[in-house]
């Protein structure tokens, strides 16, 4: 899960790193007030969780609280990438010397957390790796030691920053491990005239399968964007929403991706991503099938099973039953394969529901959904 | 021969008294996987009887192997407790540790993998349906009547991409099929694989699926390019998945223009790999290539 700037700022200010003062807004009056308590002059930032705001026109200076409520104004509403800006976060302006890049990230390949460092900040550091590699370090960290001072000024060493930023990136670590995240970055870190260093910009990418032990984010998490996405993770679906016509339940998460690029393949668009998992019981079945049929866009639903360890009669049954309680308005395919599929098929071919047809192959399926779907 | 896993092999299973672990650890003997003990240290020196076998419970992964010798340990532990538990199998020298748990924090799995293969012992998973050597042995939960043996080698994220491959291709058979799991990290890659695939003399082809997030395909194309003469066939899902959407896989995610299926696909493809556009069109390669009938 990836956080808000101004959460990323909280999280910093909290493990004890330098960030500007500032207050998050949702309506522009707001924005005017926080602008008065901040000393008037601020720069209002739109809060998204995407890149590019500035160029976008989703960053910009206010002179006074006047200027801040009309530029909030201006930017709340806004959609930048495909995100719709909701609140702002206004912070006071830093006399910058300098800009610099830090980060830790996830080395998939390596199976360890690496440090990026750069003398040259405030850009993408993608591009920065373009243009200049040389510009760049990259440090593997040892997940058993960390980042000590003494690990710390090898980075800044190698990145050429000024020995100021060592506490930053021992800080900088603790908010990667205490907080579970895949990812932290300042961008940029900032040299004010002063001297002062500060966390100017920063992402946080945070790690669901830690949320257990990290209760404070709950909330968060569950903060859906899009109203089925937020019904299917109430009910605990595993439920992505797409922008197809062919609605697509199935089981595991490689068999489903995979049955949306088969139903691509066949010319039509997939609605949706929902796995079932190895369950597949007669409630998760109607959970399912109720929030895809509520999804205007969905013209047929294809459900295809690969019965492993679930036995594909029982997969069936849960269909049965989930029509009995959900009242189907589109046409459903299913596919039933793997262990106990005979069975299976036989109890879908006793209910005989008139909306209901089989493929014994997920080809098939899929061609037979997507040709319900562009013809109806 | 086979690869990691042979008749030979013998399985410990933490958190074999839980639920999930009673349930797999009977189908497991089922087949005739050589189930030496279980672990449990709340639950030292009982027995536990499954059908026919009755399976002692030791106190920690250092006595079992005391006890039994055995060099596989399966682990069905909870996602708090998993570091702990894999960081005890590597500390008692195990030679093989499969972590079928899912949900285990990317902190944790970053720390255990690390340990083990340092110690010398090699991680199979997390998040990952185990593997299994058709005939011989069965470490985890594949399905074990899927497939017969044969002389096919599979490698794969997926579990149930995994199920669908063995279940198209049954008819021919498999060496050893390794579902290497679907999180960010895992012990073992597709590449360690398909090295031993490569060595193993069993294994006549080998099967490599991948989806979307990372670059461990693009990385095991350029090792097939290299390193593998053997015919490799792939499979890639997750071409429709959205940009910064996680799919069910905690790996699984398309990030800025990195990790997408069609890159994937196109290393593959550079590499020799024929890649299908479906699971059965995957099947169909492989068919073709070992001259098989249809």
């Amino acid at each position: 899960m990836d956080l808000y700037e101004h959460q990323a700022r909280e999280l910093f200010e909290e493990h004890g790193i330098l960030v500007p003062r500032a207050e998050v807004a949702h309506s522009a009056k707001q924005a005017r007030e926080s602008a008065r308590r901040l000393g008037g002059r601020v720069v209002v930032k739109a809060q998204v969780k995407t890149g590019g705001r500035g160029k976008a026109g989703g960053v910009k200076l206010a002179a006074d609280p006047a200027a801040a409520e009309l530029t909030a104004r201006q930017i709340l509403g806004m959609d930048i990438k495909g995100h719709r800006v909701g609140k702002v976060m206004l912070a006071q302006p830093v006399d910058i010397e300098r800009e610099f890049y830090i980060s830790y990230v996830l080395d998939r390949a390596a199976g360890r957390f690496l440090a990026i460092a750069s003398a040259e900040g405030g850009m993408e550091i993608e591009e920065v790796a373009a243009e200049r590699p040389e510009a760049v370090a990259r440090v593997p960290v040892d997940p058993a030691e960390g980042v000590t001072s003494a690990k710390a000024g090898e980075i800044a060493a190698a990145a050429g920053l000024p020995p100021q930023t060592v506490d930053v990136l021992v800080r900088l670590w603790e908010v990667l491990v205490r907080e579970d995240a895949l990812l932290v970055e300042v961008n940029p870190l900032v040299r004010t005239r002063q001297g002062q260093i500060l966390a100017l910009d920063g992402k946080v990418t945070l790690d669901d399968n830690a949320a257990f032990r990290q209760a404070r984010w709950g909330a968060e998490a569950d903060a859906h964007d899009d109203p089925l996405e937020a019904r299917a993770a109430a009910k605990g679906l595993n439920y992505v929403r797409l922008d197809g016509e062919v609605g697509i339940i199935g089981n595991g998460a490689g068999l489903v991706m995979s049955t949306l690029d088969v139903v691509a393949g066949c010319g039509a668009r997939p609605a949706n991503f929902l796995d079932i998992g190895g369950g597949a019981s007669a409630q998760i079945m109607a959970d399912g099938l109720a929030v895809i049929l509520s999804d205007p866009s969905v013209r047929s639903v294809l459900v295809n099973v690969f019965g492993g360890i679930t036995a594909c009669d029982t997969v069936a049954e849960g269909i049965v039953r989930a029509l009995d309680t959900v009242r189907l308005t589109k046409p459903l395919v299913v596919r039933l394969d793997g262990n106990n599929a005979e069975r299976g098929r036989a109890v879908l071919d006793g209910h005989a529901h008139p909306l209901v047809e089989q493929a014994t192959t997920m080809d098939g399926a899929a061609r037979q959904a997507a040709r319900l779907a562009l013809s109806a | 021969m086979a690869i990691h896993l042979t008749k030979e092999s013998k399985v410990l299973v933490q958190g074999m008294t839980g639920g999930e672990g009673m349930r797999h650890t009977r189908r497991m003997l089922a087949v005739g996987t050589n189930i030496v003990g279980g672990v449990n240290p709340r639950k030292s020196g009982r027995t536990v009887d499954f059908d026919e076998r009755s399976v002692p419970v030791f106190g920690s992964v250092g006595e079992g192997i005391a006890a039994t010798g055995a060099d596989v340990s399966v682990l069905f532990v909870p996602p708090a407790f998993a570091k702990a538990a894999v960081i005890e199998a590597a500390d008692a020298g195990i030679g093989l540790a499969v972590v079928i748990t899912e949900g285990i924090p990317v902190h944790d799995t970053v720390a255990f993998t690390t340990y083990a293969k340092d110690r010398g012992t090699r991680v199979i998973g997390p998040n990952c349906p185990g593997l299994i050597t058709p005939g011989q042995s069965n470490a985890g939960i594949i399905p074990a009547d899927i497939a017969r043996p044969g002389r096919i080698g599979l490698v794969s994220k997926s579990g149930t991409l995994t199920y669908q491959l063995m279940y198209e291709l049954r008819d021919i058979g498999f060496s050893t099929c390794v579902g290497i799991g679907g999180d960010p990290v895992v012990g073992t890659s597709h590449i360690d694989c398909l090295a031993a695939f490569q060595d193993d003399p069993d294994t006549e082809l080998v099967v490599l699926i991948g989806e979307i997030g990372g670059d461990a395909e693009e990385r095991a194309a350029a090792y097939v390019r290299d390193h593998v003469t053997k015919p490799v066939v792939g499979y890639i899902a997750g071409f429709t998945a959205p940009e910064g959407r996680t799919m069910g896989h905690a790996g699984a995610i398309v990030s800025g223009s990195s990790g997408t299926a069609a890159a994937k696909r196109r290393a593959l493809e550079a590499a020799g790999v024929r890649v299908g556009s479906t699971p059965t069109e995957t099947a169909r390669h492989v068919l073709d290539l070992l001259d098989a009938p249809r």
